[in-house]
């Protein structure tokens, strides 16, 4: 689902250098992720693969990645120390570089994890002019942008979730944009990822939060570009 | 008119409507995006603050870039300037000045504004504000020639993605060029006809440039290769301003150049595996950051 193109795909984004694709691309996938896990983590493990990993130092795709899970936005220039505001949060942070050429140029995998969530395990790619992608949580497959806002849920595979989620939205009067399942096996748990046009209610989380066997419900807003 | 896909249909419509090209691009944005004129104008006056910002921040620093290969010669010219010395004017001194002073802004983790990329950031802004400042023209004047730029990257964009990865160099500070270029008639109020020659005389002699970064860093030779650029610029400018014509439309021109960026070998395309990337000096640098970055 491609964007139309605008004047501000050329002029901007304002950003913290060098790189669209390696340093602010790196800031959005951090940001995705940190909003995904939804909480502070006690640690984050980033493994970098292939050219992220080969010449991120040098485009501070580590500072990137680590300031978008603080929560910045690629303009932010704490980005450059976003090591010392990891370590003034209390938060233990672990690089890991690695070649694997089954995978994208531009590859992260971000283990975070904490006491109350445990562990979320989320990989992203960096695709160019810092347009990004989540592609799987915990090892489901998701394709998150930022471009729409996104309901991201992990849940019990049966029969009927999807047609509650959906009526749920359309009850809202919600259009959906865009809609991936996956799921591993049969019975055990599904993933959903939905983009809607316009934005999802406080009402709608709560509503899905009544659904039994619904493990992980996240609202992921558009991203500032 | 949300079907104006290229350079021609631009300069039409634009003639039958009797309007500016800057004047068109924003009515097809507002269009677009259902955002009034004024909306669309107050985020560009955003960008050139964070353009203005980015210059002035760079024209005070020499510090380093992570990578330790560039961040001072802004302050090298600087001092030529300083003691009196240059072969250019006041105009093209201050180009040169500003497109350092923000690529290595760039470099060095500094906020800058990409333009049409962060790798070709030094190029629109540093010939924008310098032209604006030497016209002692106001801000709306900055905006009508941003926008100018915005439309010719924009609809080159239509044909040819702007990134070194797909096209080499040639889509990134090569377009940011022909931007530039278009802008500067913009503001010495050229015709619709002359801006679209500048982008036009522009692009035709990038065509062909390869993204060969040592180390695949935004610095070698990104940071000169903007400021020679910028200074390009100002030639498209010129020559189009004295009603010299390019003789291959602008449309074909860039038709060739997405030729041209297929044709490219994928080892020229940002990937550091030839050219000034792999001669015997860009592979010892490479290898002594790898070695430094390892030991961290």
């Amino acid at each position: 689902m491609e964007k139309a193109k605008t004047l501000f795909d050329v002029i901007g984004p304002v950003m913290v250098g060098p790189s669209s694709s390696h340093t602010a691309g790196a800031v959005r996938i951090g940001y995705l992720a940190g909003k995904i896990f939804g909480e502070k983590p006690d640690n984050v493990t980033f493994v970098l693969y292939n050219s992220f990993a080969k010449t991120g130092r040098g485009h501070g795709t580590d500072k990137g990645l680590l300031g978008g899970v603080l929560g910045y936005d690629v303009d932010n220039e704490n980005i450059k120390i976003s090591y010392q505001e990891a370590e003034k949060l209390g938060i233990g942070v672990n690089f890991e570089y690695r070649e694997d050429y089954t995978r994208h140029p531009n590859s992260v995998d971000i283990i975070l994890e904490n006491k109350n969530i445990g562990k979320m395990e989320i990989s992203g790619i960096s695709v160019g002019a810092g347009e990004v992608a989540i592609t799987k949580i915990n090892g489901y497959k998701f394709n998150i942008n930022g471009d729409y806002d996104t309901l991201v849920l992990i849940y019990k595979d049966k029969p009927g979730m999807i047609y509650r989620v959906t009526a749920l939205l359309q009850g809202q009067n919600i259009n959906i944009a865009s809609m991936h399942c996956d799921r591993k096996a049969k019975g055990k748990q599904a993933s959903m990822g939905i983009c809607v046009d316009g934005s999802i209610s406080e009402y709608i989380i709560n509503e899905l939060s009544k659904i039994e066997e619904v493990y992980l419900i996240r609202n992921i807003e558009v991203l500032k570009k | 008119m949300t079907d104006l896909k290229n350079f021609g249909d631009i300069l039409e419509t634009a003639d039958n409507m009797n309007k500016k090209i800057y004047e068109i691009c924003q009515l097809l944005e507002s269009e677009n995006t259902e955002k009034p004129v004024s909306e669309i104008r107050e985020r560009v006056k955003d960008i050139i603050a964070a353009m203005k910002s980015a210059i002035n921040a760079g024209l005070k620093s020499d510090e380093k870039s992570t990578s330790g290969m560039c961040g001072d010669d802004c302050a090298k010219l600087l001092k030529m300037y300083k003691d009196g010395k240059s072969l250019f004017g006041v105009l093209h001194q201050k180009i040169l000045k500003y497109s350092f002073a923000t690529i290595e802004q760039n470099a060095r983790m500094g906020k800058i504004a990409a333009c049409p990329t962060a790798g070709s950031c030094g190029i629109v802004p540093s010939v924008i504000i310098a032209v604006a400042e030497e016209l002692n023209v106001n801000e709306e004047r900055e905006v009508d020639a941003l926008i100018t730029a915005g439309l010719v990257g924009k609809i080159v964009s239509n044909k040819l993605a702007l990134a070194g990865a797909v096209a080499g160099c040639q889509s990134e500070c090569g377009v940011a060029s022909a931007m530039a270029a278009a802008a500067i008639v913009e503001l010495y109020n050229g015709t619709n006809e002359q801006i679209i020659n500048a982008a036009a005389l522009t692009l035709k002699n990038i065509m062909g440039l390869v993204c060969d970064p040592v180390a695949g860093l935004v610095e070698i030779p990104c940071v000169k290769r903007n400021a020679f650029l910028s200074i390009y610029a100002v030639v498209g400018a010129e020559l189009a301003l004295a009603g010299i014509k390019s003789i291959i439309p602008v449309d074909e021109i860039v038709d060739a150049m997405k030729q041209v960026g297929e044709m490219m070998s994928p080892k020229l395309k940002e990937s550091s595996e030839a050219g000034l990337a792999t001669t015997p000096t860009g592979l010892q640098i490479t290898e002594e950051l790898s070695k430094k970055w390892n030991n961290q």
